[in-house]
C-alpha cells in the first residue's frame, strides 16, 4: 500500500510493503544513496537517520513506522544549523578514510548536539559507540564532535 | 611482508610523454613510464602492466583536472597522487579538480595493495607535473621570444623577469598542448624546500561529497532497467548447489527470477550458488527466507577449528616438514644457554569485514561487459571475467568505484563474476549486493597459525638461539595464500643460531592478504617472544632489542639502524621506564614491513575481571624523506594501530562442520569508539625515498599491547584474541 513520509522536508509517497526497512525505501525506492547499508542488524550504525529529530537505525525501522513522520538523512541534514556545523567540522578535521560510515556518524553526532549542545567526552563516546568505523577514525570523530560543539578548534587541513 | 623487499628503481630512462589537445581546448598531458620495477610484495598482485600513466588537463579558465589513476579504498590515494602532480605543475590546489580513472590499459598498476602506491608513484607523478609545467614555460617563452631558461613559474602563472611579462596557465594551455613533450628524465624537480602542496595537510578530495551523502561507492550505482540480486552460496567452502525450490521463491513479491549458477573450481572466482533477482534488493534478500537449497557439501564438511588446533598440537611433536632456514647450531646453543624459554603461540583466522559489503553491478551488451565495482584490483578482475565467460579482456570495461574499505578483501574480484553471471542469465543489468552475513562467511580470511618456539639467552644476556616450528595452513601441499613466513623475517639474521621450519595443515578455507599480510600475525609472535626472552635475561626490553638490532646486517633492503632509531625514539616519547600505578603497564614492539619501520608503545591496564583497557599508544615511524599528506598519513597510522589492537582484543573467525561460525558484528568485533585510545603519531624523516603507510603501522600494535599486559599483570598472552578469563584475578 502507498505510504507517505516526509524526507528532508519533502513529502514522498512510496508504494511498498509496510515491513520494508526505511533503509531500502531510501536507497532503492527513492534512490537516495547517502544512507548506507553495513550490517542490516543494527550493529554498525551506517544507516543512521533522524526520525522526528531522533537518531534511529533505518535498517530496523519499517516503512509503516516511518510513515507520517519527518525523516532527515545525510543529504538533508546540512539544512539544519547543527547539521551544517557537524559537516563543516568533519571536513576541517578531515575525519574520513574510506568514508562509508561517516553519513551515519554525522547523523548520530548531529542528533547528539541538537539534544545536548555541550557534551562531555564520556557523553560523546557513549552516544557514538553504536557507530562502527572500520577504518577506526575514532580520534578524529571525537575531535570533530567537539569542534562542531565549539568545545575545541583544530583545523587539520587546508580546504 | 618479507623483510627483503627491494625499493622500486628510480624513474626509468625510457620515460616519455605524449601530448595532445584536450577536448574543449587546453593541455592534455599523458606520461608513459615503462619498466618501473614493481616491488614484489605480499598482498600485492603481480605487476599489472609495464607502464604508468597520468593525465593532466588545463582549461582556458585555469582550472586543472587531474586524473587519479588508482582505486581509492580509504587510503587517501585519490587525494595524494594528484597532489604530487599539482606540486610540480605549480598550480594552486584550490584550482585542482580530481577525477577517478577507469581501469584502463594506459593506467597500469591500478591497484591498492602492498602500501606500494607511494614508492611506485612518488617520482613519476611529480615528473608528470613537471613536464606539464615545462610545456607551459616553453609556450610562454616562444610567445615572448625569450629562452625558456629565463622563465619561472608561480602557481598558475609563467613569468619572465627580464621583460616583466607574465601569462596565465589557462591562456597558455592550448599552445602548450601543440608543443613536443619534454623527456621526463631530463626534467628538474623542485627542491623539497620549495614544496607548497606536498607536505601540507590536505583534506580528503571526496570529503565534501561524503559528508553530504553523494553516491560514490559501488553499492550506490544505479542503472536504467537495473535489477537487484542476492547470491546464496554453500555455507561449506567448495560446496555446490544440488537443487532448490526455485518455483516457490519465484512466486515471492518482487522476485523476477531465481536460478542456479554453476561455479568453477576457483574459489576466488565463481562459486556455485543460487541467484535471486528482484525489483529491489530488500525483496531479493527477503526471498531467501523461503529458499531451501539442497547442497552437495563436498569434502570439507568435517573441518573445524577444534580439529585444526588438535592437528597443530600433534604436528608440534614432530620435526618440521620443511626446513626454511638454519644458521649455526641452534640445538647446541640452546643446550649451552643460561636461560631457555619455550612457548607456544597461536592466532586465529580473521575476517576483513570492510563496512561496505561486497557488491558489483554488471551490464552486458552482446559480448561486451561493463562492470561497476568497489575493487582494489580491477585488472585481475578483468582477466577473471574474460576467462570465466570466454570473452576478450578488451571487451570488458571496469568502473572503479570508491571502496567502503578494502583491507585486502577487494584484491579478489569474486563479486564481479557473480554479478556478470547473473546479468547474463537475467538479460538485464544486475546489481549484486552481499549481505553482511555473506561477506563474513565468504571471505578470504587472514590465515591462523601456530608457532612452537624455543629461545636461548647466554649469561651475558645475549640472544644466542632461536628455534621456531611454524605450523601453518596449506592448499594442495603449498603454504596457503598469506600463510607463509619468509626465511629472512626478523629476527632471522640477527641471531647466530637460528632455525625456522614449518609443517602444514591442509585446508580448503579460502585465505588471502589482510592489511600487512603475514606481518600482522608474525609480529605478534616474534615481538612477544623477544619480550619474553628479554625478561628471562633480566633485561629491559628496549635495551635487549636495541642490542639485537646492533648486530651488523648486510641484508639488502633492511636497515637495522632505522629500526633501532624508531624503537629508541618511541621509548623516549612514551616515557619508557616511568613509574605506573599497579595493574598498569607499558609494552613496546617494533616491526619492519612494506618498506616502513614502526615502533609502538602501548599503555594498558587490566581490571579484576580481566578486561583490558588501552590508555594510549605512541607510534614512531620512518617511511623516508617525505610525508606527502600529513593529515592522511596521521589518519592511516592511527587507523592501522587501532585495527591491530582490535584484532588482538577480540577478533576471531572459527569453523565448525566446514562452516564459518561468525555471521555479523555481533560475534565478530570491530573496535568501537569507547575502546579507542588516543594515538600519538610521530615520523622520523630519513634520507630514503618515501614509502607507503596503509599497512606498516599495524604489525607492532598487537605485540606492544600484549607486552603491556605482561608488564601490568605478569601474565603472558600467547594466544589471540586476548581472553579476559586468562587475565581475571
Amino acid at each position: 500500500m502507498p505510504y507517505t513520509l516526509t524526507v528532508n522536508g519533502k513529502s514522498r509517497t512510496v508504494d511498498a510493503e509496510g515491513e520494508m526497512p526505511l533503509l531500502w525505501v531510501l536507497r532503492d525506492e527513492l534512490d537516495m544513496k547517502g544512507t548506507k547499508f553495513g550490517c542490516g542488524a543494527s550493529f554498525c550504525g551506517a544507516c543512521t537517520v533522524h526520525l522526528d529529530g531522533a537518531a534511529v537505525r533505518a535498517c530496523q525501522t519499517p516503512l509503516s513506522q516511518a510513515a507520517n513522520h519527518k525523516i532527515t538523512t545525510v543529504e538533508g541534514v546540512g539544512q539544519t544549523a547543527v547539521g551544517a556545523r557537524v559537516q563543516q567540522a568533519w571536513l576541517e578535521v578531515d575525519v574520513m578514510q574510506c568514508g562509508y560510515c561517516q553519513a551515519g556518524q554525522i547523523m548520530t553526532a548531529t542528533a547528539l548536539l541538537t539534544r545536548n549542545p555541550h557534551p562531555t567526552d564520556a557523553e560523546i563516546d557513549a552516544e557514538m559507540n553504536g557507530n562502527l568505523c572500520r577504518c577506526a577514525t575514532y580520534n578524529r570523530i571525537r575531535q570533530a564532535v567537539k569542534q562542531a560543539a565549539g568545545l575545541a578548534h583544530v583545523e587539520k587541513v587546508s580546504a | 611482508m618479507n623483510a627483503h623487499v627491494k625499493p622500486p628503481r628510480p624513474v626509468s630512462r625510457r620515460l616519455f610523454l605524449r601530448t595532445g589537445a584536450a577536448a574543449g581546448g587546453g593541455l592534455f598531458l599523458s606520461a608513459r613510464l615503462p619498466g618501473i620495477a614493481a616491488a614484489a610484495t605480499a598482498g600485492a598482485p603481480a605487476e599489472t602492466g609495464p607502464a604508468l600513466n597520468a593525465y593532466v588537463k588545463i582549461a582556458p579558465n585555469g582550472l586543472v583536472t587531474i586524473v587519479a589513476k588508482n582505486p581509492e579504498c580509504g587510503q587517501g590515494i585519490k587525494t595524494m597522487l594528484p597532489m604530487l602532480i599539482a606540486e610540480e605543475l605549480d598550480v594552486d590546489w584550490k584550482d585542482v579538480r580530481v577525477v577517478q580513472a577507469m581501469s584502463e590499459a594506459i593506467y597500469p598498476n591500478q591497484f591498492a595493495g602492498g602500501s606500494l602506491a607511494t614508492p611506485m608513484n612518488y617520482d613519476p607523478m611529480r615528473r608528470v607535473g613537471a613536464a606539464g609545467r615545462q610545456m607551459l614555460v616553453n609556450a610562454a617563452a616562444a610567445d615572448w621570444d625569450v629562452p625558456p631558461g629565463e622563465c619561472s613559474t608561480t602557481p598558475g602563472f609563467v613569468h619572465h623577469q627580464g621583460s616583466g611579462r607574465s601569462a596565465r596557465y589557462g591562456a597558455l594551455a592550448a599552445k602548450a598542448a601543440a608543443l613536443p613533450a619534454p623527456k621526463l628524465e631530463t626534467l628538474t624537480l623542485k627542491d623539497p624546500k620549495a614544496f607548497r602542496i606536498i607536505g601540507k595537510a590536505t583534506g580528503n578530495i571526496d570529503g565534501p561529497a561524503v559528508v553530504t551523502g553523494k553516491p560514490l561507492y559501488g553499492i550506490d550505482v544505479t542503472l536504467p532497467g537495473m535489477k537487484y540480486a542476492v547470491y546464496e552460496k554453500c555455507p561449506v567452502f567448495y560446496g555446490a548447489v544440488a537443487g532448490a525450490n526455485f518455483e516457490e521463491v519465484k512466486r515471492t513479491r518482487g522476485v523476477i527470477d531465481a536460478f542456479k549458477v554453476d561455479g568453477t573450481k576457483d574459489l576466488a572466482g565463481l562459486s556455485s550458488g543460487v541467484a535471486i533477482v528482484a525489483d529491489s534488493w530488500w525483496r531479493a534478500n527477503k526471498a531467501r527466507e523461503l529458499l531451501k537449497v539442497q547442497w552437495d557439501e563436498g569434502a570439507f564438511a568435517d573441518h573445524s577449528t577444534e580439529g585444526y588446533d588438535a592437528r597443530a598440537k600433534a604436528l608440534a611433536g614432530n620435526a618440521p616438514a620443511n626446513m626454511l632456514r638454519k644458521d649455526g647450531d641452534p640445538d647446541a646453543a640452546l643446550a649451552g644457554a643460561a636461560h631457555v624459554v619455550e612457548a607456544a603461540y597461536s592466532y586465529p583466522f580473521i575476517s576483513h569485514s570492510p563496512l561496505e559489503p561486497q557488491n558489483c553491478t554488471a551490464r552486458w551488451d552482446g559480448d561486451k561487459l561493463e562492470i561497476w565495482a568497489s575493487t582494489q584490483n580491477p585488472e585481475p578482475g578483468r582477466q577473471l571475467l574474460a576467462k570465466t565467460f570466454g570473452i576478450k579482456p578488451e571487451n570488458i570495461s571496469i568502473h572503479m568505484m570508491r571502496c567502503g574499505g578494502g583491507f585486502g578483501r577487494r584484491l579478489s574480484n569474486d563479486y564481479m563474476v557473480e554479478a556478470a553471471a547473473m546479468a547474463r542469465q537475467a538479460k538485464a543489468p544486475i546489481k549484486l549486493v552481499w549481505s553482511r552475513e555473506d561477506d563474513m562467511r565468504h571471505d578470504l580470511y587472514r590465515p591462523g597459525g601456530y608457532h612452537y618456539l624455543k629461545g636461548g639467552v647466554d649469561a651475558s644476556g645475549k640472544l644466542v638461539a632461536w628455534k621456531n616450528h611454524f605450523v601453518t595452513f596449506s592448499r594442495n601441499g603449498k603454504a596457503a595464500n598469506s600463510a607463509d613466513c619468509s626465511a629472512t623475517e626478523y629476527p632471522a639474521r640477527f641471531v647466530p643460531n637460528f632455525q625456522l621450519g614449518s609443517s602444514f595443515i591442509e585446508t580448503l578455507v579460502p585465505t588471502g592478504p589482510l592489511r600487512a599480510p603475514r606481518s600482522n600475525a608474525l609480529s605478534f609472535v616474534f615481538q612477544s617472544f623477544i619480550d619474553e626472552l628479554a625478561h628471562a635475561a633480566g633485561q629491559d626490553p628496549v635495551q635487549f632489542q636495541l642490542a639485537l638490532l646492533s648486530t651488523p646486517t648486510t641484508h639488502e633492503g633492511y636497515d637495522s639502524a632505522r629500526a633501532a632509531a624508531v624503537l629508541k625514539t618511541v621509548a623516549e616519547r612514551a616515557g619508557w621506564g616511568r613509574k605506573l600505578p599497579a595493574g598498569r603497564g607499558l609494552g613496546i614492539a617494533q616491526h619492519f614491513s612494506h618498506a616502513g619501520y614502526f615502533a609502538e608503545v602501548v599503555e594498558a591496564s587490566v581490571d579484576k575481571s580481566g578486561n583490558v583497557k588501552v590508555h594510549k599508544v605512541w607510534v614512531v615511524g620512518d617511511v623516508g624523506s617525505q610525508i606527502i599528506n600529513p593529515s592522511g598519513a596521521d589518519n592511516q597510522v592511527q587507523g592501522a594501530v587501532l585495527d591491530g589492537l582490535a584484532q588482538a582484543l577480540g577478533q576471531a573467525i572459527t569453523f565448525d562442520k566446514g562452516r564459518t561460525s561468525q555471521s555479523n558484528f555481533g560475534d565478530f568485533n570491530l573496535m568501537r569508539i569507547m575502546d579507542a585510545p588516543p594515538v600519538d603519531v610521530h615520523f622520523l624523516i630519513s634520507d630514503h625515498p618515501p614509502t607507503g603507510l596503509g599497512e606498516p603501522a599495524l604489525p607492532p600494535a598487537p605485540p606492544a599491547l600484549c607486552n603491556a599486559i605482561f608488564a601490568a599483570t605478569g601474565k603472558r598472552i600467547r594466544t589471540l584474541p586476548i581472553d579476559p578469563k586468562v587475565l581475571a584475578t
